[in-house]
């Protein structure tokens, strides 16, 4: 196969965004010669650690323009490196940024794109466990989620570079321990690519463990009934010590949670060994997100909800009852615990 | 302001699961689907869009006949007309090719605005948008929570995994909504049944100048496998019962 590259993104401070990592570790087992691509402010600082996780050539710019204009210039540049250096296929995470360049340059290009794939096992040919369903006709996943979900091999033609987006966690991070070459992209970005203004960024404070390294992930959903309901979440998660609340995508879009929580194919992906899904129906959009949980507990009014399928343990019940009570159990137990000590 | 929205026809996720017919396509007994929830704040946005600054509202869909179900739903919610791509080359196609069938139909019509979800509900590939907008050459603000006209450029709040960025650009543009931007109204029986006389224009390709060599997917499905189910997990109905033994896991788990 010819050259496979990856699309990092980086920080001002030189990081890099953990699914970078994983797809180059995998890129340097479908082909010798692994290129990462990586654009804006920290792109050169980010060299090493991408030389480290296998690239053995850093295409880098730090040019800021890359950050005050969102995917445009990006997707400009990628294209244009990828018509001079013809890799076979372009590895993307499933971030909100990878996507705007990815689908730009799909269009910049002409070349297939598929989005939340599981597997890359060549060039041509990726593995998804849910797929798209427009319509009939079209691969699509099946009702049920994970269980009885489908695993669908999906072979890739046309113009290349393929273009495949990677869901987080697919692909173990493992540094070789090699070195890569830094090239600088030089490219003259039309002032016509630079419409879009990043005027202000926001940021909100985060507390406690995260949320892909929390031992107990609870889980919120529509069920909640509104934002208190997270409180309520947070307190649990308090009580139990190493646990981070997350979300589904419909409270996140409903403004109960705020994006950094999402649970999902679109959001994170996270592996606890205790998973607790409260208030949550069990959409394959959010079951791709846990499903890499050791043991499921599910609390949930409706005790048709999907969720009850994936669970080792079903709560059919009130989370405003349930959960309270739960508190207290954990309390009493860490009292106990301690003076039996 | 004219404002075209793309409004995805989606199956009913609690409709009969689909059969795997010849190539792996799915086949639904029924169509029993509508507008995908994830369009809605769009068509939302842009009504109250077009209302605010004059100018007309256009839905926007690629898909089987049924996918008429969807711009009736946008039609009720709001929207002036609607555009319906129906041609049988289609069936099988992908983010490409629907990509390109927008940009022909798009093409066509006035705007200054172009409206889509983030992701659809079912398939959640979250790149069309992009790739639309790039076909058509306009800038975009993508992942918007909430989303001003000021004169001749739109700025949004995009969100971000750490709070949001505020983010602008000149229009014409496209623009991708989460559902925190608008909340849809209430549609009235008698909304829709007004909404049945409104327009709904068809389209088969030839009338977009497309060729059946511009709608080739270029991905196909080779292999299907159905995951085993696991074994389904004890179900505790009894709310009292219910803490002592979500401890009693979590003790088995090593975490509490």
């Amino acid at each position: 196969m010819g050259a496979v590259w990856v699309y990092a993104e980086v920080a001002p401070d030189g990081r890099v965004a953990p699914a970078a990592l994983e797809l180059l570790s995998k890129a340097r087992t479908l082909a010798p010669d692994v290129g990462a691509v990586a654009l804006g402010p920290g792109a050169s600082a980010a060299a090493e650690i991408l030389g480290v996780h296998g690239a053995v050539q850093v295409f880098a710019s730090d040019d800021p323009l890359y950050a005050d204009h969102p995917a445009e210039p990006a997707a400009h540049a990628l294209a244009e490196l990828a018509r001079r250096h013809k890799p076979d296929l372009i590895l993307f995470g499933p971030s909100y940024d990878s996507r705007d360049v990815a689908g730009r340059v799909q269009a910049l290009l002409g070349s297939a794109l598929v989005a939340n794939v599981d597997d890359v096992v060549g060039a041509g040919h990726v593995r998804l466990t849910t797929a798209l369903s427009l319509w009939p006709g079209r691969p699509g996943n099946l009702r049920g989620g994970i269980a009885g979900a489908k695993i669908v091999d999906v072979e890739l033609t046309g113009p290349t570079p393929r273009l495949v987006l990677v869901r987080t966690g697919a692909f173990d991070a493992l540094p070789s321990g090699s070195r890569a070459d830094v090239v600088a992209v030089d490219l003259d970005i039309p002032a016509t690519r630079l419409r879009a203004r990043l005027v202000e960024r926001h940021e909100e404070s985060n507390e406690g463990p995260r949320l892909e390294e929390a031992r107990v992930v609870v889980g919120g959903g529509r069920g909640l009934g509104g934002p208190e309901g997270f409180a309520l979440l947070g307190e649990l998660a308090r009580a139990i010590g190493d646990a981070a609340v997350g979300a589904t995508r419909p409270v996140i879009d409903a403004g109960w949670a705020p994006f950094r929580m999402q649970i999902g194919q679109t959001g994170k992906t996270v592996t606890p060994d205790v998973y607790i899904a409260v208030g949550i129906s069990g959409a394959a959009q959010h079951l791709v997100g846990m499903k890499g949980s050791r043991r499921v507990v599910a609390i949930n009014a409706d005790r048709e909800a999907p969720i009850f399928q994936h669970a080792d343990l079903g709560i059919v019940g009130d989370a405003f009852t349930v959960v309270p009570a739960l508190i207290a159990e954990l309390e009493a137990a860490r009292v106990g615990g301690a003076g039996a000590r | 302001m004219d404002v075209v929205v793309l409004a995805k026809y989606v199956p009913n996720p609690s409709g009969s699961p689909p059969e795997i017919g010849p190539e792996f396509r799915l086949r639904r007994r029924e169509a029993d689907g509508g507008l995908d929830p994830s369009d809605e704040p769009g068509v939302e946005t842009a009504v109250r869009l077009a209302q605010a600054h004059g100018g007309a509202v256009t839905a926007l869909s690629v898909g089987p006949e049924h996918a008429v179900r969807a711009l009736q739903r946008a039609l009720a919610l709001g929207a002036d007309g609607a555009t319906l791509v129906v041609d049988p080359l289609l069936e099988g196609s992908d983010a490409l090719v629907t990509a390109k069938v927008l940009a022909a139909a798009i093409a066509r019509l006035p705007f200054d605005l172009v409206i889509a979800g983030v992701e659809s509900t079912d398939g959640a590939t979250g790149t069309v948008p992009m790739t639309l907008a790039a076909l058509l050459d306009l800038p975009s603000a993508t992942f918007a929570r909430r989303l001003e006209v000021d004169g001749a450029r739109v700025v949004v709040e995009r969100q971000t995994d750490l709070g949001y960025d505020t983010v602008e650009c000149p229009l014409p543009a496209l623009v991708t909504l989460t559902a925190a931007a608008a909340e849809p109204r209430h549609v009235s029986l008698k909304d829709s049944i007004e909404a049945r006389k409104k327009p709904i224009e068809r389209l088969p390709l030839a009338a977009l100048g497309l060729q059946p060599a511009d709608v080739v997917p270029t991905q196909r499905v080779t292999a299907v496998e159905i995951a085993p189910e696991k074994p389904r997990g004890e179900l505790v109905e009894d709310e009292d019962e219910a803490p002592r033994r979500i401890l009693q896991l979590l003790e088995q788990a090593g975490v509490a």
